[in-house]
């Protein structure tokens, strides 16, 4: 019997996913990370509270599965939420999700599983895998296109996702909360999870504030010839395309369009000057492991919540070896609005999920990022 | 379940069937209430009053001394709760004194004493085995000490104290003298004259008996106010409904407990000094905490260097071993116990503890089933360990 380990939450999904290799007749263990608690908020951290704990804990007395609590809470902080503070530091807007996977869950917790015996490690990720003629894998989006989740799983690389399963990504979310309550799971009618886990509800600038005061030095605020609009609280706490909050009295609605580190300067304008047809992406993951020589047309998601677009794609000529220092160039057929350094670029082949990397910045405008 | 091999006697025990055909029938034909006048009653009562009786005999105490619980914690709660309050009545004596290896049950409501009820606690130093010795209570003892309250065995590292020697001082010193026995219950002698304590904490589940049950052993004349107020059951202490079933099955435990002590002991020592010496002998940074003489006869412990102890029991338990550490937290987020603390350890080294602890189930199969995979999951612990401190 192949051993599983699933990332348990104490939300419907992983519970599903857990009750589904059940009865797929596998030996199931549960796992649930705790990951961050910051003092006088543990009662609001949506994903490592008490109260999620007992969920989980309650799903797997349910279907008979041995639960066990890991704590990450040392590396969650030194990695996933110390490059969250460094990229607001450089004035990028970080994914600490596509970190969590990369770093957390599917590195830190896929040994951890490994080391328990485990032959696989499952999450509730609505994501699918398909094994090819060559015995590679692909990592495919889910079936219901509007919870897919392969964004943040474009990190995975061929060794991981042989050992990752994603039970739910065959599902659509509400067969998923149908079959919480046939399985007669507690979690059946919880909420989905928003935000960031560590953000205990708040947004983000708060928790900015308390985890890095140094962050916020005000400079000014200009439009696209540089004359002066107003004042900036500290370019962490604004976000390509933010509209509101700015402080600015206009009679049309005005948009974060940059923001230039070197002049802590924050630039804004109209709803038709914003967005770009190119961006540089580094870091690039191929799942395949094998990068592209030639230039080829993909579509290209540049936010979780993004729709895809098509794009040229073109890898640069100034490759180091080894493909996680891979970068490329992406060339829009339209202009996109929101394209954000920090947040991953992931190219995808119909449902195939190719890769990505983190955008690092855009062609067309050197010196702002 | 069935593969996996129980080996955390400390935690708790199965119940004896000969314990649980006992209790059977007072759940079922003879539910009355002991409190009633008619005969459903008077037949709960004299369940109830044969089983203080037996209890009394085991401990070599008075019937009218024996305070039926609902667990080994408000045993303690109610010592150190009530006597420290009556204390204050009496002589405005203001101080308590504990050990700072004592059990949460004790050492938290010293807390809460003293931040919510005006009381000053002393913590009294243990030495690098955990032990308390009676000159260190006889230096903090003072007219001022409402109560002194010192395990008999501790429950992390199974160190028995000189509960008699450090009695003595309190007599002399005539300060009511509290002692949580609910893991030494199990292996050693609990005779209350020789022990000369005049409150002693006792929980069935650790001798095979069923979770829920507890008695406070109370000498005549200790001053001690119940803090669970109503119909007067268990001499005015402890107000509630008695639980009949259980409390004949706390009775028929212990008595079974003494009965088989000797062959109990027989049967877990050797099979303790083999573990203990095996593990110390092949795995690298190991030590063992605790005394190595004067410990539970059942009781192995031990810190590993640069092991997270939560993980050490997740792999142990996947590979069919149940056991326990002394920062056992199941919601993951380990901080070295205060015992590990108290007996100078390091956080390297007392995040790694682990604990052992043998019964009656436990077989030299199992000890070699253990010994055999205990090196390598300590290493593959370490590993992890490492990884994850990143």
């Amino acid at each position: 019997m192949s051993k599983v380990v699933v990332a348990m939450s104490g939300g419907v999904d992983s519970s599903v996913a857990a009750a589904l290799l059940k009865q797929q007749g596998y030996d199931v263990t549960g796992m649930m990370l705790r990951l961050w608690s910051e003092t006088g908020k543990e009662e609001s951290n949506r994903c490592c509270t008490p109260d999620s704990m007992a969920l989980a804990r309650r799903v797997a007395a349910k279907l008979d599965i041995p639960f066990y609590v890991v704590d990450a809470k040392d590396i969650f902080r030194s990695i996933v939420v110390q490059s969250f503070l460094d990229g607001y530091a450089r004035c990028v807007t970080p994914n600490p999700c596509v970190v969590c996977n990369q770093r957390i869950k599917w590195d830190f917790l896929l040994n951890h599983a490994l080391a328990h015996g485990a032959d696989y490690l499952a999450t509730g990720h609505y994501a699918r895998k398909q094994a090819l003629q060559d015995g590679k894998w692909q990592l495919l989006r889910a079936y219901d296109h509007s919870k897919d989740q392969s964004y943040v799983l474009h990190v995975l690389t061929q060794e991981k996702l042989a050992k990752a399963l994603f039970p739910v990504g065959e599902y659509s979310k509400p067969e998923i909360r149908k079959l919480a309550g046939t399985f007669g799971l507690p979690t059946a009618t919880r909420s989905d999870s928003q935000d960031l886990c560590f953000l205990a509800g708040e947004d983000y600038r708060g928790f900015l504030q308390r985890n890095a005061p140094e962050i916020g030095v005000p400079g000014p605020i200009v439009n696209h010839e540089g004359k002066k609009l107003g004042e900036h609280q500290g370019l962490a706490f604004y976000t390509i395309g933010q509209r509101k909050g700015l402080g600015v009295a206009s009679l049309t609605p005005l948009y974060v369009l940059s923001k230039d580190v070197a002049t802590n300067t924050l630039t804004i304008g109209e709803k038709e000057e914003l967005g770009l047809r190119d961006l540089i992406a580094r870091e690039v993951n191929w799942i395949s492991g094998e990068a592209p020589k030639e230039s080829f047309r993909a579509e290209v998601k540049t936010r979780y919540t993004a729709r895809e677009a098509w794009a040229e794609i073109t890898p640069l000529e100034n490759n180091r070896s080894g493909i996680n220092t891979f970068s490329l160039r992406v060339l829009f057929d339209v202009q996109q609005r929101d394209i954000t350094p920090g947040q991953a670029a992931v190219f995808y082949d119909r449902d195939v999920v190719l890769g990505g990397g983190m955008i690092d910045k855009s062609a067309y405008s050197q010196n702002m990022i | 379940m069935i593969d996996h091999i129980y080996l955390d006697y400390a935690a708790t025990t199965p119940l004896d069937p000969r314990v649980l055909n006992a209790i059977l029938p007072y759940f079922s034909e003879k539910f009355g209430n002991p409190s009633s006048i008619h005969r459903y009653g008077q037949q709960a009562e004299a369940a109830v009053e044969s089983a203080r009786q037996i209890v009394a005999t085991e401990l070599n105490c008075r019937p009218d001394e024996i305070v039926f619980t609902s667990c080994g914690s408000e045993s303690d709660n109610l010592a150190l709760r009530g006597t420290a309050l009556a204390m204050r009545e009496k002589i405005g004596a203001n101080w308590i004194l504990a050990s700072r290896a004592e059990h949460h049950a004790v050492s938290k409501t010293a807390m809460q004493l003293e931040e919510h009820y005006g009381f000053q606690v002393e913590w009294l130093e243990t030495d690098q085995f955990g032990t308390i010795s009676a000159e260190t209570v006889e230096n903090a003892i003072c007219k001022e000490t409402a109560i002194v309250s010192v395990m008999y065995a501790n429950n992390e590292i199974g160190t028995i104290n000189p509960v008699s020697e450090i009695a003595a001082v309190c007599r002399r010193h005539n300060i009511p003298f509290h002692t949580d026995a609910v893991q030494a219950a199990a292996y050693l002698p609990f005779d209350v004259q020789v022990l000369n304590v005049d409150m002693m904490s006792l929980g069935a589940h650790k001798f095979y008996g069923p979770k829920g049950v507890g008695v406070l052993y109370v000498r005549k004349g200790t001053p001690i106010f119940p803090f669970q107020t109503g119909g007067g059951q268990e001499a005015g202490l402890r107000a509630g409904t008695q639980n009949v079933p259980y409390i004949v099955g706390f009775a028929e435990a212990l008595r079974l407990t003494k009965e088989e002590r000797g062959q109990r002991i027989d049967n877990v020592r050797p099979l303790r000094d083999r573990l203990i010496g095996t593990i110390l002998e092949e795995i690298p940074g190991s030590r063992l905490t605790g005394h190595p003489v004067d410990r539970l006869p059942n009781n192995c412990s031990f810190a590993f260097k640069g092991v997270d102890g939560n993980l050490l029991l997740t792999l142990l338990d996947a590979a069919g071993f149940a056991c326990s550490s002394g920062s056992a937290c199941k919601t993951g987020s380990p901080e070295p116990s205060e015992v590990m603390t108290a007996i100078g350890l390091s956080r390297e080294w007392g995040l790694g503890s682990l604990r052992v602890t043998l019964g009656a189930g436990t077989t030299p199969a199992h000890i070699d089933a253990f010994l055999k995979i205990i090196p390598s999951i300590v290493q593959q612990a370490r590993t992890l360990t490492r990884e994850n401190q990143g």
